[in-house]
């Protein structure tokens, strides 16, 4: 192009075919395009604020919200819309680790069953996956919401479990453990057992590398802690922890941990849903080891435990940490799907404030912005994880 | 292998018959089911939970279940609002996709012809219940002429690969062509896009969501990749905004953004809920396509550049006829997806599919058989999403991708 040499350098390349200087045009022409057009938007909505009798500040927010929310943090309808928020936030936050927890380990179950050699639960897995994979999540929320939950006996006629755990149609009460005065001991107790399980799982893994044999390193240290523990919460003197249990009283169960029908669908449809594209990341990511390493791992006398834990998860785990990622990212999202069976999530309190404030382009900023900071908090998390996981195989 | 041999020893005169792969019930129950002491748990146990869950499922099924909402709703199942007297719109429309199927899979063949046996046979299918059921619709040999259509559509096509242009071209204009006789033209009555409902709403929405955003997701790809730093800036910033963000936070915004950023126009709550979903749909086809023009080696951009290809005609005579072939599965995912991801337009009062189900649970005349309504539902879902993520896998295999 412009190094010919045999050409004078003097001739000047005509303008339009100067990549240089298209570049700069073509960047300059793109952004007076999108600096006029989200300026038309800018000054539409200026007027249309204007004539609905809004300014556009976040002063709003210190304003008393007004409005009660059923379940979450600490949380009076004389409180600030701020604290609103937060409190819809602590609730996103709640539902989507709850469910990350329960989908991760529903999906590995049926991962792993969808590889049995047992054709029946093969084939068991294989169905769940295709069904819950194939409706919509929203419907699978609602099912599970309108014709499942709230049709279940009502308070007085409560399904019992244990004798202690009540289900009926407006919740599950489980019993929550107390701490008692006890509590300092036995967490004494577990510090000491702590150090002793340490030290033998550091002398078990020390013999293993000098016996230079593959084993489980914690065989000691895992019993011993374990013993340590059940001694030491018999030894207290009147338990660690007491069971608060729930108890009928009114018209309503009181104490123990109660978990509304909405917390409750939320969370079934969205590990039932989540845990069925998980089973199909775990699959495919065993599958994807080669079957010579399982076949290599039981020639030098691995047994299948071992084949597991030591050949084929760290090298299955590599290929399914980033598709777990954005499944982690999905469940996430979708616990906005809340707003259709009234659970208090960020998103469905910001919508309550937009109805009631008017506020609606701040209040969509701070939506938006808390889910991608939420985003943005696990990617990066379980990037660590993926570099980690990583840098152990090679 | 039976017996011992060593090496070098000869091979002795009998011929031995290869294992035979068919075993007696009782061998394959043995190595399937009972193989170790802890799958024999395993079986016994599964047989248990499914005798519970099925009995529990089909005396529900067959006993206390009222089933006579479903056909009696069926019309608002399908098509929602929409005036009874111009169904035969829908209809032809139906016969003209249909058409349009047969012909490619007369022309094709192939991979064409595949998708149509499969859609085929699961509208054949859906035709006969509807012809033989005591359904009070209007039209109960409607799918069956519509399998009919596509049947003598492709024998009459069949060999003729000149006429391939127009084909293609034909299915550029179905698009078109479809939403103008939903909405009406000419002395047609015009049908609003209000009162659109039911299905095809679901799938008008899916196929708007692909089809409109292609272009953008592509525009958007190119520019995530381009050397120009504000341009790369700007598509990276869209897409991971939006990729971030749940799809119902967008469906509100535009419902409430849209007045107030276009306050001289006046667009109605579906065309609000298209634009949310083409807008949010193509962050997602960007990055399926940039996987698929990262997948072209850097050779192909530089011959292009050797013969004096530009920039527009490198992307579009070299590189995107091969990046958009191998994304086709992806997109294919994508449609399937969003198919389901329609079903959230009912969270802001559109009457899909599901939002349908919710209005005739509502029902005074229908109380307390959410169930039933619910479950007929996730079956419709089910049977499209289902039948579409195994045409997707037979497009992977015919691609070779």
């Amino acid at each position: 192009m412009e190094n010919n040499s045999t050409k004078s350098v003097s001739e000047k390349i005509p303008f339009w075919r100067d990549v240089r200087g298209l570049r700069v045009l073509f960047q300059v022409i793109f952004l007076v395009g999108v600096v006029l057009l989200s300026g038309i938007l800018y000054t539409n909505m200026l007027r249309g604020l204007r004539g609905l009798g809004l300014t556009l500040n976040l002063d709003f927010l210190n304003n008393e919200a007004g409005f009660g929310i059923a379940e979450g943090i600490a949380y009076e309808p004389s409180d600030t819309y701020l604290r609103a928020f937060w409190v819809g936030v602590v609730n996103t936050i709640r539902v989507s680790v709850i469910g990350i927890a329960c989908a991760t380990i529903l999906g590995l179950v049926i991962g792993i069953a969808r590889l049995s050699s047992n054709w029946l639960v093969r084939n068991l897995a294989a169905i769940y996956i295709e069904c819950f994979r194939n409706i919509p999540l929203l419907l699978q929320i609602l099912f599970w919401y309108t014709a499942v939950i709230l049709q279940l006996p009502s308070v007085r006629k409560s399904l019992t479990f244990f004798g202690h755990v009540f289900i009926n149609q407006r919740g599950v009460y489980l019993p929550s453990p107390q701490p008692t005065s006890g509590v300092k001991i036995w967490v004494a107790c577990l510090a000491v057992g702590f150090i002793l399980a340490l030290i033998l799982y550091l002398a078990r893994l020390r013999e293993l590398r000098q016996m230079e044999q593959p084993g489980f390193p914690a065989k000691w240290a895992l019993p011993t802690f374990l013993v340590v523990a059940l001694v030491g919460w018999f030894l207290t003197p009147g338990r660690p922890f007491t069971l608060e249990l729930p108890a009928l009283k009114g018209f309503n169960f009181a104490g123990g941990i109660y978990l509304s029908p909405e917390f409750c669908a939320l969370v079934i449809g969205l590990v039932m849903y989540t845990g069925a594209f998980i089973a199909e990341v775990v699959r495919s990511g065993i599958q994807s080891v080669a079957k010579g390493q399982q076949e290599a791992a039981k020639a030098i006398g691995l047994n299948e435990f071992q084949t597991l834990r030591l050949i084929v998860l760290p090298q299955a785990l590599r290929v399914i940490a980033p598709p777990l990622t954005s499944q982690y990212l999905n469940l996430t999202k979708n616990s906005s799907l809340a707003v259709a069976i009234g659970f208090p999530d960020l998103f469905n309190i910001g919508n309550t404030m937009m109805n009631q404030t008017g506020q609606s382009i701040p209040i969509f900023g701070m939506i938006m912005i808390s889910y991608l900071i939420i985003s943005l908090a696990t990617s990066a998390y379980m990037n660590w994880y993926n570099r980690r996981i990583n840098r152990i195989g090679r | 292998m039976r017996g011992k041999r060593r090496v070098g020893e000869r091979t002795p005169d009998v011929t031995i018959k290869p294992p035979t792969d068919s075993k007696s019930m009782l061998q394959w129950l043995k190595a399937n089911l009972f193989n170790t002491w802890y799958n024999a748990l395993l079986t016994l146990l599964a047989v248990v939970f499914l005798y519970i869950v099925f009995k529990g499922i089909l005396s529900w099924a067959f006993t206390e279940a009222n089933w006579n909402v479903i056909p009696a709703n069926l019309q608002i199942f399908l098509v929602g609002a929409y005036p009874r007297e111009e169904i035969w719109r829908v209809w032809i429309v139906i016969y003209t996709l249909a058409l349009m199927l047969g012909l490619s899979a007369g022309i094709w063949g192939g991979l064409a012809l595949r998708l149509a046996i499969v859609i085929g046979s699961v509208g054949g299918g859906l035709g006969i219940i509807l012809a033989f059921f005591p359904i009070a619709l209007s039209n109960r040999f409607g799918l069956l002429g519509g399998v009919a259509f596509l049947v003598v559509a492709f024998f009459l096509i069949r060999g003729k690969i000149g006429l391939r242009p127009w084909v293609l071209g034909g299915w550029l204009l179905s698009f078109p062509w479809t939403m103008i006789w939903l909405h009406g033209f000419a002395g047609l009555p015009t049908v609003f896009t209000s009162s659109w409902g039911g299905l095809l709403l679901t799938l008008i929405l899916a196929a708007v969501g692909i089809v409109v955003s292609f272009p953008l997701g592509v525009l958007l790809a190119l520019g995530r990749r381009s050397t120009l730093p504000v341009i790369k800036w700007v598509s990276t910033a869209y897409i991971e905004t939006v990729r971030g963000v749940p799809l119902v936070t967008i469906l509100f915004m535009a419902q409430i953004m849209v007045p107030i950023f276009l306050p001289d126009f006046r667009i109605d709550k579906i065309l609000r809920a298209m634009l949310g979903i083409t807008l949010f749909s193509a962050a997602y086809m960007a990055e399926n396509v940039r996987g698929g023009l990262q997948s072209i080696p850097t050779g192909q951009y530089e011959a292009a550049h050797a013969v004096g290809l530009n920039y527009p005609l490198t992307m579009l005579l070299v590189v995107l006829p091969q990046a958009l072939r191998s994304v086709i599965p992806a997109i294919v995912g994508q449609f399937i997806s969003l198919f389901k991801d329609t079903s959230l337009v009912t969270v802001i009062g559109l009457l899909d599919l599901l939002g349908i189900a919710k209005t005739v649970i509502a029902n005074p005349d229908w109380l307390g058989l959410q169930a039933e309504v619910y479950l007929f539902a996730a079956i419709v879902y089910f049977v499209f999403s289902y039948s579409m993520s195994y045409i997707s896998l037979r497009i992977e295999d015919a691609l070779g991708v």
